[in-house]
């Protein structure tokens, strides 16, 4: 409870700072309106997952079906299969291709030689900067009857198989492409933490005893440590949103019953069958288990005594 | 003695260590860059080698058929246009509102900035998903404009947040003294914070830049008009889709070449290799820019 004397030397504080801060309110209202119009209207967006929504009748005149959207995609018995497509992807993603960069920033960072390692460095982040089309265009080129795998193949005697046609080689090839785009760019924030560290430490594990191996397990590990969580906590909010691009461009009909996930079957519901309601109440879903997955991590993480995001 | 004994063996230890993983080092390096290099010279093999898969180390035979093709392609020269208007454009729109959206946020004695940051955050964690931004870009008459393409993206957050850090890390003196001497928060951005970080707005132009020339998703769900693809979505129909009626190179698809006789895989490579090569081209004068210190404590706070 403020007495009115009190409130009005707030008020004379915050037109004061308000004053102060002119300019930078300046600066700040174009971004400001950015985010409100193409962020937060497309929030506002998401009551159509509430309707049945026509274009021309509007976000106010369509008809309210509250969680018709949601029962139905529920119990679709396709639900299943889309989540299971999604999660596995996710867990190799997890398992795969986020451990793989921090053993590759480990044993860059052990490399002789200042020039070698910038080479290794600058070459291993060349891949994330080609176009995903391209990355996949050169998978389905290399993968194809003719193509360069099945050379190799056919040459040590095998037989020739169009990889990209078959369900069984659709997350392997994920993994894969994964790793060689983006391997060395993951890397570098592990790097950069490792360039912090005293190098002290490594003197007293040597005098200790400590091999290079120990070294690494026991001094470097350690203290790249908060950046590994922080980069799981920011994984585990995607775990329901693997990444669209790349997906559709790799599935075809021929391997839809593994590589057909949420955002793609979003896509191919709402934009190319115009069921809008329908999609958007799909990727609501999915966002909300996002946001959970995200908060209950950090959550954990600070229980255990690490960092967490907030 | 027995130090000396350890001592030698921790060196031999160490020695293989090193051996192992430079070899490793080397595969690596290896792995990464034979698929660009093998894409390269099947482009400009000749069509039976290419065929007979003898394109493997070297190139076989030397022309330069697929890339005259391209050039004197109106279809794909169009889209080369398009991402070049699309990349310069945005970039631009990218890099100002980053700015000013990176500049008010990093100041501590900003009133009301803690809210601001909460409520770009959240932008990250959090979004209305395809198909409400769909109906919003459609909603504001912005289908089929190369605005749909820069505006809905016209801040990433997490490259603001980057700059917003670095930023911070500039010494407090020169501002400070700059305020003694009567300048304003706008006088002290453009002639002493702007300046200073070149180099994280170079880095910002090169991230930004890179993903309007890499991008096709928002081109896919916005352009229905094929005059105003991007060259990653001619790529894609071409190599992807198996489409090549969107271009006017014939192929003739029972020899699998076209009327040049210039294998269809090397033209599939050679518009791999032109849609990268930009890329490819300046790779080398901007890789000094991710020396440590451009993403150190980017993700704090």
């Amino acid at each position: 409870m403020y007495t009115g004397a009190q409130s009005i030397k707030r008020k004379s504080h915050m037109k004061r700072e308000l004053y102060r801060c002119r300019y930078l309110y300046l600066l700040v209202a174009l971004p400001v309106i950015y985010f409100i119009i193409f962020k937060y209207t497309p929030m506002y967006g998401l009551i159509i997952a509430f309707e049945n929504f026509k274009i021309r009748k509007g976000y106010f005149g369509s008809d309210w079906v509250g969680l018709k959207h949601f029962a139905k995609y529920l119990t679709d018995p396709g639900f299943w299969v889309l989540v299971k497509n999604t999660l596995l992807l996710s867990f190799w993603q997890i398992l795969v291709v986020f451990p793989v960069p921090i053993l590759f920033a480990l044993f860059v960072n052990e490399l002789p030689g200042k020039h070698f390692r910038n080479l290794v460095q600058n070459v291993s982040y060349l891949p994330h900067f080609i176009s995903v089309v391209v990355v996949v265009s050169m998978l389905t080129m290399f993968c194809s009857k003719d193509g360069l795998i099945n050379d190799i193949i056919a040459a040590f005697g095998g037989e020739r198989t169009s990889f990209m046609l078959q369900s069984g080689s659709f997350r392997p090839l994920y993994v894969i492409s994964e790793l060689w785009q983006n391997m060395g760019w993951s890397a570098i924030i592990y790097i950069s933490a490792l360039s912090g560290v005293d190098v002290q430490l490594y003197e007293a594990a040597k005098m200790d005893g400590a091999g290079r191996l120990k070294q690494m397990r026991h001094i470097t590990f350690p203290s790249i440590l908060p950046t590994i969580t922080t980069m799981f906590i920011l994984q585990m909010g995607r775990i329901m949103n693997i990444s669209f691009d790349k997906v559709l461009l790799m599935q075809n009909p021929a391997t839809y019953e593994v590589s057909d996930i949420i955002s793609t079957y979003v896509y191919r519901r709402g934009l190319e069958g115009s069921q809008y309601s329908y999609a958007a109440a799909i990727d609501l879903f999915s966002s909300v288990i996002n946001l959970f997955m995200l908060c209950s991590t950090n959550a954990i993480s600070k229980s255990m005594g690490q960092n967490g995001l907030w | 003695m027995k130090t000396k004994a350890t001592k030698i063996r921790e060196t031999t230890g160490s020695t293989i260590f090193n051996m192992i993983n430079t070899v490793i080092m080397l595969l690596v390096i290896v792995g990464i860059l034979y698929p660009i290099y093998y894409m390269f010279i099947v482009s400009i093999s000749d069509a039976t080698a290419v065929m007979t898969g003898k394109v493997s180390v070297l190139p076989v035979g030397f022309h330069l058929e697929v890339y005259k093709q391209f050039l004197t392609d109106d279809y794909f020269l169009g889209t080369y246009k398009n991402t070049a208007i699309i990349t310069i454009l945005g970039t631009a729109i990218n890099i100002n509102m980053s700015i000013l959206c990176a500049y008010p946020l990093s100041r501590q004695d900003f009133y009301g900035g803690k809210i601001i940051t909460a409520m770009v955050t959240f932008t990250m964690f959090f979004s209305g998903g395809m198909i409400p931004a769909y109906l919003l870009v459609n909603q504001l008459k912005l289908l089929n404009t190369y605005w749909a393409v820069v505006l809905p993206g016209a801040i990433n957050v997490f490259n603001m947040i980057i700059m917003r850090t670095s930023f911070q890390s500039l010494p407090g003196e020169l501002s400070e003294s700059a305020y003694i001497d009567g300048a304003n928060d706008l006088q002290v951005l453009l002639k002493i914070v702007l300046p200073l970080s070149k180099p994280i707005i170079a880095t910002m132009v090169l991230f930004y830049a890179v993903a309007h020339w890499n991008g096709y998703v928002h081109a896919m769900l916005y352009f229905t008009d094929k005059n105003m693809y991007p060259i990653q979505l001619y790529v894609r129909s071409l190599v992807l889709s198996g489409l090549t009626e969107m271009t006017s190179l014939s192929m003739d698809l029972s020899t699998g070449s076209d009327a040049f006789g210039v294998a269809q895989r090397s033209i599939q490579y050679g518009a791999i290799i032109v849609a990268t090569l930009p890329i490819l081209f300046i790779y080398p004068f901007i890789s000094k820019y991710f020396e440590k210190g451009v993403m150190i404590g980017s993700l704090k706070g």
